[in-house]
């Protein structure tokens, strides 16, 4: 078993060899606002916060994190970014949207007031296919409206 | 009354004669311009569970029971397999079916692309699903693929007849040209990459099943299964409320669906069937490459006298021969206008829609073409394409529902004005130019297409109807259609969709379709509620209290209101327009492209959302730019093995690659067309994005690329070819 902190609660989950951050949250706790698109880190749509700092949870081990504190979309459901995203139509889909929050909600933690160039650097390895991204830094640029 | 009529269905191009039932009202048009709530930005109703992952799509799914699916699938391109042992894989801990060739259609033993299913496990984790399917003993004979599609068309290897359009005298109009121009351009595979990838569950309830599926197309998907299946319809119930992406790519039920309704009717238990990012790459769909060899005259005035081409689609093992041929055959007035176009069969995956197919390809060639034309007659591009405007449709005489074409040139002008400017910005290494294309495509939906509206004594609405949101916005737009006509607030309106099984027959999401085929359907049922609550006033003796008024009367009752897409108008052509203003930032020393602005202008009728809808003209410009720029699927060209198999290989653009985008929609309803005057939006961004970059390099640089994607290789080919001949115009006098 492997102890685990998600959103403010404690789990002991299985953690198996090999099983993977985002198998855990979506599959053992149902925390399916996680989305999983690639399953090989490349495209960010499972970005999750591990002690406040952005990770792909399709390439975290689950045992790596033992002991830290995980936060996940559904941790972030009050966090100012949200409305910003549905304000400025920052999503077409909707797949990557939690991924491009999670991402974005690191960003404004360290950088309350990025740059256009801040938020292109911090924002790159998110994809969306439909294309928001010009909304997406809107949301960003905006998120405090 | 209903009334039964015969019209035509037109989806991305292609035409059928249908018979519909019309039981609606006739409707006047709104007036033009912004109402109290159509025409007016709204955010998605649904954004907030989108956005905090509350959304369930498919993929989150997970039934009772459920099981999981790994899929076999030819690894070479064109082989037979001769040897298949499911044994092993039946063997191993939580495999509880195995599936090959025989079972179902949709599993061959003779493999003609990589990536078609061969045999299926399913098992209680995907872990061991995929433990299984290394397990199964499979050897194939491994034979040479047919790669090359001029060869195709050589041999006869078609996936159809040619097909060859043809108006007026070419021979006669390239005679009477002063000027002619021809090149041959070509244009790359390319992939989809929705971020959910296809997948469904299928579980048999009763003598029926239930098929969880991201598409785009619920009844499409019903009367698939249905017929692969052998069932009734009505046996087949299709869910999909939220859906992440397609693109053209999830119209069918596809081998992923028939692999898990066939392991779910062997276990009696949910199945699912999901394609991995890798699998998305081979057996998912793609636009296909196109080789053009086009030909343009006109007289040293501009004006157009005659244009030919011959197109060869390279369609890869099936799909369909798309309108490459689409742009030069509709775009502008030209009285001499002949295309062939090829369909080549070929060892590779089959094509699938992909916004706007046929005409981002074709509209890459012709406009990038007539802008070498402009150059050779010294006509502004801008003036040329004024000049050679179509007034009504030339392919078959009839006149158009609605064109503002010269008003989105008109609006382009301030754009197209900042080209002295963006060129004297240029420097020894960094050349900038503006370049534009024209806009043509469908997006006129039509029937049949249905909707109901429910109002409570709460004066609450609920719009129901089996249609599906694939991420455009629909949904809020339904509602504020419904909001407008009912006279209530937007937040007062709940849109249920997404359930065959809960609503009526709803459109397919492509084609540009959803808005102007389901819009004034909503229109129509919001209009009979309204109409129903009108009369309980009028018995009440008070025509004139408001709605709430009337509604809170009714207790427990509801009023049900039902409203049908009528017809499309007869013998007119419903299309949409726009043109699109791109300026260019090229390093002549490294070849890089960089687009630095994109200014695009469309008219697709009245618009419903304005937020959305820019949403829908940036996000298909930025898929365009990746088309245009960087992304394509690469194969082998011995062995046909596929090379770009995942997310860092094929490279589809990142929120660092996009330009500044402005937006502008003529907004003005098409007269003709249903009581709404809309027409869609998701496609007629990408058409010409790839053309005006291409003409933007022309003006930058006067390299002619003709060569999608414009990789740095294809830059610094075109720019030294460009340096040639200025070589050769330069030194050709001393020699004389």
């Amino acid at each position: 078993m492997t102890q685990l902190s998600v959103n403010g609660h404690d789990y002991a989950v299985h953690g198996d060899v090999g099983t993977t951050l985002a198998e855990t949250l979506r599959d053992e706790l149902a925390l399916t606002g996680t989305k999983v698109a690639c399953a090989e880190g490349h495209c960010g749509a499972c970005t999750v916060l591990v002690d406040g700092t952005p990770v792909l949870s399709c390439i975290t081990l689950v045992h790596t994190v033992e002991g830290s504190e995980v936060t996940t979309i559904e941790g972030l459901r009050d966090h100012p970014l949200v409305d910003a995203f549905v304000r400025t139509d920052a999503l077409q889909c909707g797949f990557c949207t939690p991924g491009q929050i999670v991402s974005a909600v690191a960003l404004v933690s360290r950088t309350p007031d990025p740059s256009s160039d801040e938020i292109k650097h911090a924002m790159a390895g998110n994809i969306c296919r439909c294309g928001a991204y010009p909304k997406i830094e809107e949301a960003i640029r905006t998120w405090r409206d | 009354m209903a009334r039964l009529i015969r019209t035509e269905k037109e989806v991305e191009g292609r035409y059928e004669e249908v018979w519909i039932v019309v039981e609606e009202d006739a409707l006047e048009q709104w007036p033009a311009g912004p109402r109290r709530i159509v025409g007016q930005p709204a955010a998605r109703i649904d954004g907030r569970e989108r956005a905090t992952g509350q959304a369930v799509y498919t993929a989150d799914l997970a039934l009772p029971g459920m099981l999981h699916t790994a899929v076999l699938r030819s690894p070479h391109p064109r082989a037979r397999v001769t040897h298949l042992d499911l044994a092993p894989a039946l063997a191993l801990p939580g495999v509880h079916a195995a599936i090959g060739p025989g079972d179902i259609p949709q599993l061959v033993d003779e493999c003609n692309y990589q990536g078609v299913a061969v045999a299926a496990v399913c098992a209680d984790t995907l872990a061991e699903a995929r433990a299984a399917v290394r397990a199964i003993d499979a050897r194939f004979d491994v034979l040479e693929p047919l790669l090359d599609p001029d060869e195709a068309v050589a041999r006869g290897h078609l996936l159809a007849e040619p097909r060859v359009r043809s108006r007026g005298d070419v021979e006669r109009g390239f005679a009477d040209a002063d000027v002619v121009v021809e090149a041959e351009f070509r244009t790359q595979v390319v992939l989809h990459n929705s971020l959910e990838t296809h997948q469904a569950i299928v579980e048999w309830v009763g003598d029926g099943v239930d098929v969880n599926i991201s598409t785009q197309y619920i009844w499409g998907i019903r009367d698939g299964v249905a017929e692969g299946l052998g069932l009734p319809p009505d046996k087949v119930r299709v869910v999909c409320h939220y859906m992440g992406g397609g693109f053209g790519s999830k119209n069918s039920p596809d081998d992923y669906t028939f692999i898990a309704a066939e392991l779910a009717r062997r276990t009696q238990r949910a199945v699912k069937c999901a394609l991995t990012r890798r699998e998305e790459h081979t057996a998912a769909g793609n636009r296909n490459a196109t080789i053009q060899r086009l030909r343009i005259g006109a007289r040293s005035d501009g004006t157009l006298t005659a244009m030919s081409g011959e197109f060869v689609n390279a369609v890869g093992w099936g799909g369909w021969s798309s309108s490459t041929e689409g742009p030069m055959q509709m775009l502008y007035a030209c009285p001499n206008v002949s295309t062939t176009t090829h369909g080549a069969k070929l060892n590779l995956p089959p094509m699938k829609a992909f916004r706007a197919p046929g005409f981002v390809e074709g509209t890459f060639g012709l406009e990038a073409l007539l802008d070498e034309l402009a150059a050779k007659l010294d006509i502004d591009p801008l003036e040329l394409r004024r000049l050679n405007h179509a007034d009504q449709d030339e392919v078959e005489g009839r006149a158009y529902s609605g064109k503002n074409l010269l008003e989105c040139y008109r609006r382009a002008e301030a754009h197209w004005n900042r080209r002295h400017e963006v060129r004297s910005r240029s420097t020894d290494v960094v050349k900038r130019g503006v370049g534009m294309a024209s806009q043509i495509w469908y997006g006129g939906g039509g029937p049949p297409s249905y909707a109901w509206v429910r109002v409570g004594s709460d004066g609450r609405a609920a719009v129901v109807t089996a249609m599906q949101d694939i991420g455009t916005g629909t949904r809020t737009a339904m509602a504020q259609i419904a909001a407008e006509e009912l006279g209530i607030p937007l937040d007062h309106v709940t849109v249920s969709l997404g359930d065959s099984a809960r609503g009526p027959y709803a459109a397919i999401s492509a084609g540009s379709s959803t808005t102007p085929s389901m819009g004034p359907a909503v229109r129509a049922a919001a209009a009979d509620a309204r109409r129903q609550i009108d009369e309980i006033a009028e018995q009440r003796g008070t025509p004139d209290a408001p709605l709430a008024e009337i509604v809170a009367l009714l207790e427990d009752a509801q009023i049900l209101g039902k409203g049908a897409r009528g017809p499309n108008p007869t013998g007119m052509q419903v299309l949409t327009f726009g043109v699109q203003v791109v300026e260019v930032a090229v390093d002549v020393e490294t070849g890089e492209v960089t687009v630095e602005r994109v200014a695009a202008v469309h008219d697709v009728g009245r618009v419903i959302n304005p937020l959305g809808a820019s949403s829908q003209i940036e996000g298909g410009i930025i898929q365009g730019i990746g088309h245009t720029l960087s992304e394509e699927r690469l194969h082998d060209r011995v062995t046909g093995r596929l090379l770009t198999t995942t997310l860092e290989s094929y490279r589809m653009p990142t929120i660092a690659d996009v330009p500044e985008i402005v937006s502008e929609l003529v907004d003005e309803p098409d007269p003709h067309l249903t009581n709404l005057g809309s027409k869609g939006l998701g496609e007629p961004p990408i058409v010409p994005i790839a053309a005006a970059i291409a003409n933007a390099i022309r003006d930058a640089t006067g390299a002619d690329v003709r060569r999608l994607p414009i990789s740095r290789e294809e830059m610094l080919r075109a720019l030294r070819e460009a340096a040639a001949r200025e070589k050769e115009r330069v030194g050709a006098p001393a020699r004389v």
